[in-house]
C-alpha cells in the first residue's frame, strides 16, 4: 500500500505529484470494490471518524459517512443544527470537546476559510478538510482528478476550463492547485466580477468570453453560482448570467468534440448549466464524479489513519 | 421646407465646398459625392471631369462641409415626459443643429434598463428618420444605484454606453463592480460626476454669487470628489470610464494627471461650461440653472484650456429640455437643465472665433473624437463612410432667441446671445433632413 506523509489533509496546495498519484492510485482500488455486492473492508476497525459539519451538506457528508462505514470504522455525524455551536460554543471548544472523546479522524467543513486549519492545530487526530469557506476542498479536487484520469487516461497536458463563480469557490482553488501539480493547463472563465484579484498569479489563463475560454478544451468544469455568498453586485441577473456564461450546446461546441462536462454539484439547472447538457450522458460525467467521491474518501481515510500510532493518540 | 426629408438616398453632389475633416486634417475647397447612404468620394477637383450624372447638385459657395456632429449627451424625454420633448421634436432640434448622431440618456420613464426600452427607442427613432439615435443603458436597475442592470444584454440590444444619467453611482462598491462587470464585455461607462450628498440641497455654484442671491450652493468639490474616487476605481479595475459634462478646474486637473499616468479615462464638457459662468444667472434666470451648475470665471477658463490641450475629449450639448411649468418658478424650485442641440455648433465655434482653438480642433471635439470614444461609425469624410454631413457657414451672425428654436422646450441658457456660425444643411445617411430657409 502507498503511504501519505502528512498527518492531515487540509488542502491540495503544497502536495507533490507522487502524493497526489498515491491517493488516486489507492482510490482506484476502491472504485472496483464499491461496485461489488460486498463493499465492506475492515481497515478502519476500531477507528472513530467524526463528520463535523459547520455548514449544510448532503453529498459530501454522505460520501464521507459511506466511506468510513465501508472501511469498517465507527462514523458519527455532527452538524451545526444539532450541536453545541448553536448554543454559543466556539469552534475550538467544540474541537477540544470532541478531541477528548479520542476520535481518529475528524472530517470538518466550515464556512470560514482557514477554520479547519485552526481546528487541526488543537486536536491530536487526523483532520480532513471537507471544505473551508472559499479556500480549499481537497477531496473534491481528488475525485475530479480521478474521474478525468479514468476517462482520459491522464491529467498531464489536458486543457481544463473552470467556469463560473471562481471568486467564491473552494472547489476551483483546489482544482487549480491539483491540475497545476499534475501538469494540466487551467483556464478560468467568468465575468470580471467573479474572478478573484490577480488570479493569473495562480498560473492560470483568464477568459471573460466563454466561447474563447472553451475553445479546444478537454474538460469543461462548471461551478455552482453561490448566490448565498453574493452580497454586493456580482451579477445583474440570472438570465444575463446564463445568456453569457451558462453552459449550453452552443457554447460547448467550441470545446473538443469529446470534451467532458463536470460539475461538483449541487447544480442550478438553467443558471450555470442547461438541463439538456447536464443530462447528456455521452458528455456529462457528473454522476461519475459522485461515485468517485466515495472511493477517494475511502483512500484518504485509509492512508491518513494508517499514519496513526498509539503514541500519537495519547500525546497531547 | 425646413425638415423635408429626401424620400430616397440618391446622389448628392456638393460642389465648391470648404471640406473640413478633422479625422484627416483635410481643410480645402473641393467636392463631395454621396451615393445612396454612403460617401462615394470627396476631395479637391472631384468633379473636374464634369458633374456626376443624375446627381442633385448643391453649390456650397465656399461654406464648410464637415462630418455630421456627434452629440453624446442628450435627454430626449420620450418615453415618459413627451410634454417636454419627443424623439420627433428632439430629432428636428438636432437636425437643425447639424447633429447627425446623438446618444440619449436613459433617464426616461420607464428607464432604459431593459432591452425592450432600447428597442422601443430605436424603433421610434427609425420611424422619425431624422438624426440617428443611440441609447445609453442604465448602469443600475431603475437608476437606483443598487443593483447592476443587464449591461451585457442591453449592449447586445443596442445600448452603446452606460450611465445612471443625471446621477452618479453613489456607492463605491457598486461603481467598482459596475466597472469590473463592464470590462467583461469591453463596455464604456459614463459618470455624472457629482457627490449627491453635497449637491442635493443646492441650486447653483457655491460662492459669493450664491451668497448674494441667498441661494443654496453646490460646492465645486462635489464634482472633483467623485472624479477622484472614480479615478481610483479605474486604477483598481482597469476598466474604461468617461466623465460627462466636466465643469471645474479641479476636475480638469485630476483628469489631466490621470491621463498622464496612463489611465483609460476620457471626458466631455458642454458649451455652457466654456461659454458662460455663474454670472449668467443674473437676476434669478432659471434658464441658467444647470446641472452641474455654472461655475466661476476661473473654472470657465480652465475648461477652455483643457479643451485646447486635449484633456477634454469631446463637446456634447447636454440637451436637457424642461417645459415652462418646470422653469417658471422661484429659482430654488425650478428644474435643472438647458436645451443645447441648436446652439452646440455656434457656441463651440466661439472657441475658434476667439482664437482659443483652430477650426479643425473644434470640429474634432464635435465629430470624430466622440464618435470614436463611443464606437459609432460616424465622424469622417471618407469614401465608404456613412453620408452624415453638416454644411455650415462658420461666420454667419445671428442671435439666439428661445421662441425661434425647433426644440419643443425652449429653456436655453443662451437666449439673446449673439453668435457666429449657422447650419445650412444637414444630411443623414445620404438624405437631406434639414435645409435652412432664407
Amino acid at each position: 500500500m502507498p503511504t501519505f506523509p502528512h498527518r492531515h489533509l487540509l488542502g491540495i496546495e503544497g502536495l507533490t505529484p507522487p502524493e497526489v498519484t498515491a491517493l488516486l492510485d489507492r482510490s482506484e482500488t476502491y472504485v472496483e470494490q464499491n461496485r461489488r455486492a460486498d463493499k465492506k473492508k475492515s481497515v478502519l476497525r476500531g477507528r472513530t471518524v467524526i463528520n463535523l459539519f459547520f455548514e449544510a451538506s448532503t453529498r459530501t457528508r454522505t460520501s464521507f459517512e459511506l466511506a468510513g462505514k465501508r472501511l469498517g470504522g465507527d462514523v458519527i455525524n455532527m452538524s451545526v443544527s444539532t450541536s453545541a455551536i448553536r448554543k454559543g460554543e466556539t469552534v475550538l471548544d467544540t474541537a477540544m470537546t470532541l478531541n477528548a472523546m479520542h476520535p481518529d479522524v475528524l472530517v470538518v467543513r466550515h464556512p470560514e476559510s482557514g477554520a479547519v486549519k485552526l481546528l487541526s492545530e488543537k486536536v491530536n487526530c487526523c483532520v480532513i478538510n471537507a471544505g473551508d469557506g472559499s479556500h480549499e476542498h481537497p477531496t473534491q479536487a481528488l475525485l475530479d482528478a480521478l474521474t478525468i484520469r479514468r476517462r482520459l487516461g491522464r491529467l498531464e497536458g489536458l486543457e481544463v476550463a473552470i467556469c463560473g463563480d471562481i471568486v467564491h469557490s473552494r472547489v476551483a482553488r483546489s482544482n487549480i492547485h491539483l491540475l497545476a501539480i499534475m501538469g494540466a493547463r487551467v483556464r478560468l472563465v467568468a465575468p470580471h466580477t467573479l474572478i478573484p484579484a490577480e488570479a493569473e498569479r495562480l498560473g492560470v489563463q483568464v477568459f471573460h468570453d466563454m466561447r474563447e475560454g472553451l475553445k479546444d478544451c478537454d474538460i469543461v468544469m462548471m461551478l455552482r453560482l453561490q448566490t448565498e455568498r453574493m452580497q454586493g453586485n456580482f451579477l445583474p441577473s440570472i438570465r444575463e448570467y446564463f445568456h453569457f456564461f451558462g453552459l449550453d450546446y452552443d457554447k460547448l461546441a467550441e470545446a473538443k468534440p469529446e470534451a467532458l462536462i463536470m460539475h461538483p454539484g449541487p447544480m442550478n439547472r438553467g443558471v450555470e448549466i442547461d438541463s439538456v447538457v447536464a443530462d447528456d450522458y455521452s458528455r456529462s460525467v457528473i454522476h461519475e464524479q459522485v461515485e468517485m467521491g466515495v472511493a477517494v474518501r475511502m483512500a484518504c481515510l485509509e492512508l491518513l489513519s494508517a499514519n496513526l500510532t498509539e503514541t500519537t493518540q495519547h500525546n497531547i | 421646407m425646413t425638415f423635408h426629408i429626401d424620400p430616397e438616398a440618391g446622389r448628392l453632389a456638393f460642389t465648391g465646398a470648404r471640406l473640413v475633416d478633422p479625422a484627416t486634417g483635410l481643410d480645402a475647397i473641393g467636392d463631395l459625392l454621396t451615393e445612396g447612404e454612403t460617401i462615394a468620394g470627396c476631395g479637391p477637383g472631384l468633379f473636374a471631369g464634369g458633374m456626376p450624372e443624375g446627381a442633385t447638385v448643391i453649390d456650397c459657395a465656399g461654406l464648410c462641409l464637415s462630418p455630421g456632429l456627434v452629440d453624446v449627451r442628450v435627454q430626449v424625454r420620450e418615453p415618459g415626459e413627451e410634454h417636454k420633448g419627443t424623439l420627433a421634436s428632439t430629432g428636428r432640434s438636432a437636425s437643425a443643429g447639424g447633429v447627425t448622431s446623438m446618444v440619449c440618456l436613459p433617464n426616461t420613464l420607464p428607464v432604459i434598463d431593459d432591452m425592450s426600452v432600447v428597442e422601443f427607442v430605436a424603433r421610434r427613432a427609425r420611424s422619425v428618420g431624422l438624426t440617428k439615435v443611440y441609447p445609453y443603458g442604465a448602469i443600475t436597475q431603475g437608476l437606483a444605484g443598487r443593483q447592476l442592470a443587464e449591461l451585457g444584454m442591453l449592449a447586445e440590444a443596442g445600448a452603446v454606453a452606460f450611465t445612471d444619467g443625471v446621477r452618479a453611482v453613489a456607492d463605491a462598491q457598486v461603481m467598482r463592480q459596475a466597472l469590473n462587470y463592464a470590462r467583461t464585455f469591453g463596455l464604456l461607462l459614463v459618470e455624472h460626476p457629482e457627490e449627491a450628498s453635497l449637491a442635493t440641497d443646492g441650486d447653483m455654484n457655491a460662492g459669493e454669487m450664491a451668497t448674494r442671491l441667498g441661494l443654496a450652493g453646490i460646492p465645486r468639490e462635489a464634482e472633483v470628489i467623485i472624479v477622484e474616487r472614480d479615478l481610483r476605481l479605474v486604477e483598481l479595475t482597469g476598466s474604461r470610464l468617461h466623465f460627462g459634462h466636466i465643469s471645474t478646474g479641479q476636475s480638469v486637473d485630476a483628469i489631466r494627471a490621470a491621463k498622464a499616468r496612463g489611465l483609460p479615462v476620457t471626458c466631455d464638457t458642454a458649451p455652457p461650461y466654456f461659454a458662460l459662468n455663474e454670472n449668467a444667472i443674473g437676476d434669478y434666470r432659471t434658464f441658467a440653472k444647470l446641472s452641474p451648475p455654472l461655475r466661476t470665471e476661473m473654472d470657465r477658463q480652465a475648461i477652455v484650456d483643457a479643451l485646447a490641450d486635449g484633456t477634454i475629449d469631446a463637446i456634447a450639448s447636454d440637451h436637457a429640455p424642461q417645459d415652462e411649468d418646470a422653469k417658471r418658478l422661484p429659482f430654488g424650485q425650478a428644474a435643472f437643465g438647458g436645451v443645447g442641440l441648436e446652439t452646440l455648433l455656434p457656441v463651440s465655434l466661439e472657441l475658434y472665433h476667439n482664437g482659443h482653438l483652430p477650426l479643425l480642433q473644434v470640429l474634432a471635439l464635435l465629430t470624430v473624437r466622440p464618435a470614436d470614444l463611443f464606437g459609432l461609425a460616424a465622424g469622417r469624410l471618407a469614401a465608404g463612410a456613412a453620408a452624415d454631413l453638416t454644411l455650415f457657414d462658420p461666420d454667419r451672425a445671428w442671435r439666439v432667441r428661445e421662441y425661434e428654436l425647433y426644440s419643443k422646450s425652449k429653456n436655453t441658457p443662451f437666449d439673446y446671445r449673439p453668435v457666429q456660425g449657422r447650419v445650412v444643411m444637414t444630411v443623414v445617411d445620404g438624405r437631406r433632413v434639414f435645409t435652412l430657409d432664407d
